[in-house]
């Protein structure tokens, strides 16, 4: 009965825990960054940065504790995850460092009459902080299951979070800030994660009654109105985010997250129908009123055209960078993506990738992102528990809409909206979520993939099975 | 719960691939669309990125690079006795774009030219900086002065050619401007061109290659060669039929001489030493207007030149009798611009044949290697060898013993003709002073060229092309001989 497969994560008797294998791919993951950061420093000042050793010792010192963590907390845990979130945050690190470097950068801020300070010794902060959230995360939830206490919890957490930049002023056109004193967050970044452990909950509970009390009409299974309550609440919700916050990426990410964790949680196809029916026609509806998002459409479609450019050259500047890189890129430091100017380590962060890593870069960090959606999903198909899947899944989903988002945004895929690239940009909030959205999915692999206890022995069965020769 | 799970990942591996996808589009499929739209600054950074190579007169750079700061190019272009030299060299402006050899060699100068991709790639080895090849250029340093001095602050251009080869010796243009005041990137720069651009006496025209001027009499010089050419008249000391007054065909207006000159009957030889209206423009009503723009096309006439610096169109017309008389003493809507009649003169002292003209004779690597060298090139025959000699002994009259003596110079050979071309409506501006000559020494034909001063300070009375044109011409020939 039992088999052991020991190249995935499906939970099988004696898996082995891999601590090893991440540790190695740890040592990888540091080195690539290591390297990346003496490339930027060779080609922009032709010798080896000055922070160099303060910048590998950090990423070691973070990663290493990360990693005894992961092996004394969390000794099962899928162990890919860990390392490609080093690598990205590793990147990220020296990707915002190489913008740091550029004059014109430094330029536009005296000329905005700022005062310049660069942002990668914050994002190391940041990402020390980030490291402490996982840290924290493994060491206090011992099970992911005790989530499913916190349901309305949550809940409320999430439409606070997602409610307050409503009374805090507009930040480049979206009100998704909160800003007290020197700091300001992102709420939407945490709010993902509550919304996710509250979805979890809530269908896990009510997972039945949505999928069997409906009513056949035209081949589709409608649900009933008590039953499609939730839907049309978060569906309005999303919408109501979008109109005051104007904040197209959270919105979309949500409504994403909510028809995923529905469909995984209901087996029925007909909700995704009706989700995208839905949001097709929220997105229809505010864009023909709401002139931020429109703008942002017109950007998508004609990006070159003199309306556009003289409103915001910014995707216009992406595409050239992605242009410019070509098939190897331009080499790290050596590509001009900071003529994007505003939030070109933020947003816009894939176009120096784009452009100094060129497609050859942009595939590999692509594909780490996909990887870690993989081994996410992974995880919630070995997870023995609804909730377990449902918050795996609901998570990875949340990674994948929000990668896909972003990148497609600054490809100009689809429409831009104001999200980050997680672990790559610059932002506090960014890093800290995500690497507690990336603890969650090691602690629900973790439980997956943990042995299960041997069965209590049973003093009858061995009495007759024993034969002597 | 484990099928939606597995759809669930397609759905995320769609995303993934949708974006893989679309970075192989951007980054493949359109990467050369983007790289060369207008908008990309990376194109103007990257030619200011490097040292540009320099343009090379007489084995010496006329321009340099030095490095700036304060915006997105790191080198800016600077340029020695800029004024002098701008009609060859052009700008190359960091707000502006380029222009003439700035331009055309800019591949060479940045070092992007696909001739240097060997070169590129072997200093990637070597991690040598990128610098940009040389151009080296024909022209004679000490020819430019004498012309860029000769004319001075008078309004005009002088251009020397060697005959034998087409090789430009010199290409002066005044007024003039220092491209160095706007290569920059800066508020000061653009209201320096501003200010050029403004300025009535236009000094960024370039008057050698890219105006036109009526060619006055020095185009009797084309007239009697078709004269020649066409057998209307074969022995230069012949007298023509060619009555006093001459009354231009289909009107009753008789073509006046300057002046009370010998030109009834006179010999072709005379006619020329005299500048005799009268005898050339009945010379082009008797060939006609056909057989004139022949003989003008096979000079270079109505097409544009590339040097490889592209000069106007030099023009003569398809017209009506009468004007096509007046055009054959270049006046009417015979038009050309200096570097024609330069080659004009370049022609017959080659003995008939018209060498391309051209001012690049070689380019080099950033390690000075030699990558191409240019190869002097035949344009067209517009007269044969015997002919040629004969039209020369007419120019050398015009010196020895006529209008033009004040290009005279000690022990050389020199033939030239003048011209006085009339300007405006009944000629009521100061008229073009034009001179075109070439000069033989006993080691061959070094030098032929023409200059026009177009606005001189001088009084009317006092404008002639022996008087004006001729002492610049004498010292561009001087010079060039000197230096041999």
């Amino acid at each position: 009965m039992s088999v052991v497969t020991n190249t995935t994560t499906i939970g099988a008797i004696d898996a082995p825990s891999r601590r090893n294998t991440e540790l190695m791919m740890m040592v990888f993951a540091i080195a690539i960054s290591v390297f990346a950061y003496a490339n930027v420093g060779l080609a922009i000042d032709g010798k080896l940065p000055s922070g160099m050793l303060g910048y590998g010792a950090g990423l070691v010192l973070l990663g290493g504790v990360a990693h005894l963590v992961v092996r004394k907390f969390a000794p099962y845990a899928d162990p890919l995850l860990l390392p490609l979130a080093t690598l990205l945050n590793g990147l990220g690190l020296v990707l915002i460092w190489r913008l740091d470097q550029s004059q014109r950068l430094i330029q536009r801020a005296k000329q905005m009459g700022f005062t310049y300070s660069p942002d990668a010794p914050k994002q190391l902060l940041y990402s020390a902080i980030g490291v402490a959230f996982f840290v924290a995360v493994l060491m206090v939830l011992k099970d992911h299951r005790v989530l499913q206490r916190y349901t309305y919890i949550s809940m409320v957490v999430a439409l606070v979070l997602l409610i307050t930049p409503i009374f805090f002023p507009e930040v480049n056109g979206a009100k998704i800030w909160i800003s007290l004193g020197p700091f300001s967050i992102q709420p939407g970044e945490f709010a993902k994660i509550f919304i996710a452990i509250f979805f979890s909950g809530y269908l896990m509970v009510k997972r039945d009654a949505l999928a069997l009390a409906s009513r056949r009409f035209m081949g589709m299974y409608l649900p009933r109105g008590r039953d499609l309550g939730p839907i049309l609440t978060i569906w309005a919700l999303s919408i109501l985010i979008l109109v005051f916050e104007t904040d197209l990426g959270t919105s979309l990410l949500f409504f994403g997250l909510f028809i995923v964790m529905l469909y995984v949680a209901t087996e029925r196809t007909s909700w995704i129908v009706f989700g995208l029916l839905m949001s097709a026609a929220g997105a229809v509806g505010v864009a023909t009123f709401e002139p931020h998002v429109q703008q942002r459409v017109d950007a998508w479609l004609a990006p070159f055209s003199e309306k556009t450019m003289a409103q915001s050259d910014q995707i216009a500047q992406s595409l050239m960078s992605f242009g410019s890189g070509g098939t190897l890129g331009s080499g790290l430091g050596q590509g001009h993506s900071d003529l994007i100017m505003f939030a070109a380590n933020a947003d816009f962060i894939l176009s120096t990738v784009g452009e100094e890593l060129g497609l050859a870069g942009m595939m590999a960090v692509l594909l780490v992102y996909g990887l870690i959606v993989e081994r996410g999903i992974r995880t919630a198909l070995a997870a023995r528990d609804p909730f377990g899947k449902l918050l795996a899944v609901g998570l990875s989903g949340a990674f994948a809409i929000q990668v896909f988002v972003v990148a497609g945004g600054v490809m100009g895929l689809i429409p831009l909206s104001g999200m980050t690239m997680p672990f790559l940009a610059y932002g506090g909030s960014s890093v800290l979520a995500n690497w507690a959205l990336i603890a969650i999915l090691i602690r629900i692999s973790d439980t997956a993939r943990r042995p299960a206890p041997a069965p209590a022995p049973s003093p009858d069965a061995e009495m007759t099975q024993v034969v002597r020769p | 719960m484990n099928k939606p799970l597995r759809r669930i990942a397609i759905f995320c591996g769609v995303l993934i691939l949708a974006l893989l996808v679309r970075t192989n589009y951007l980054q493949y499929v359109r990467a050369d669309e983007l790289n060369s739209r207008d908008e990309n600054r990376r194109v103007r950074i990257e030619r200011y990125a490097h040292e540009r190579g320099d343009i090379i007169v007489d084995g010496k750079a006329i321009t340099g690079s030095v490095e700036t700061d304060g915006s997105d190019f790191k080198y800016k272009r600077v340029w020695k006795d800029g004024p002098m030299w701008a009609p060859v060299t052009g700008y190359s402006s960091q707000a502006f774009d380029s222009t003439q050899l700035e331009n055309l060699e800019d591949g060479i100068l940045t070092g992007n030219d696909d001739q240097l991709f060997f070169n590129r790639t072997l200093s990637m080895f070597t991690g040598d900086q990128k610098k940009g090849g040389n151009v080296v250029t024909t022209l004679n340093g000490a020819a430019q002065k004498a012309a860029f001095e000769g004319l001075g602050d008078q309004k005009g251009a002088a251009v020397a050619l060697d005959p034998e080869t087409g090789a430009i010796l010199a290409l002066a243009s005044t007024p003039s401007y220092d491209p160095s005041v706007f290569a920059g990137n800066s508020e000061k720069d653009s209201e320096a061109r501003a200010k050029l651009l403004a300025d009535k006496d236009q000094p960024m025209l370039n008057r050698a290659l890219r105006e036109t001027y009526p060619p006055g009499s020095t185009f009797k010089v084309v007239t009697a060669a078709a004269a020649l050419e066409n057998g209307l008249y074969d022995n230069i000391d012949d007298p023509t039929k060619s009555p006093l007054p001459w009354v231009l065909p289909g009107t009753t207006l008789p073509l006046k001489n300057e002046g009370n000159i010998p030109c009834e009957n006179a010999s072709l030889r005379e006619a020329l030493r005299w500048s005799c209206n009268s005898v050339f423009g009945k010379v082009s009503a008797d060939l006609g207007n056909k057989k004139m723009i022949e003989e003008a096309d096979k000079f270079g006439f109505n097409q544009e030149i590339f040097t490889p610096v592209r000069a106007d169109k030099s023009v003569f017309p398809e017209d009506i009798p009468s004007q096509s008389a007046m055009a054959g003493i270049g006046q009417a809507s015979n038009r050309a611009t200096p570097l024609q009649m330069a080659m004009v003169a370049s022609a017959i002292a080659n003995d008939g044949k018209l060498m391309q003209p051209y001012m690049v004779a070689s380019r080099q690597a950033p390690n000075t290697d030699t990558i191409d060298t240019a190869e002097p090139k035949e344009m067209s025959r517009p007269v044969s060898a015997e002919n040629a000699q004969k039209i020369q002994q007419m120019m050398e009259t015009v010196v020895e013993k006529g209008t033009g003596t004040t290009a005279k110079i000690d022990g050389v050979t020199v033939g030239g003709k003048t011209g006085t071309a009339e300007n405006g409506l009944n000629n009521s501006k100061k008229p073009y002073a034009w001179f075109i000559s070439y000069a033989k020494t006993d080691k061959g034909t070094p030098v032929a060229v023409a200059v026009v001063v177009a606005d001189s300070k001088a009084n009317r009375e006092n404008i002639s092309g022996g008087g004006l044109a001729a002492p610049i011409a004498k010292a561009i020939m001087k010079a060039v001989i000197d230096s041999k």
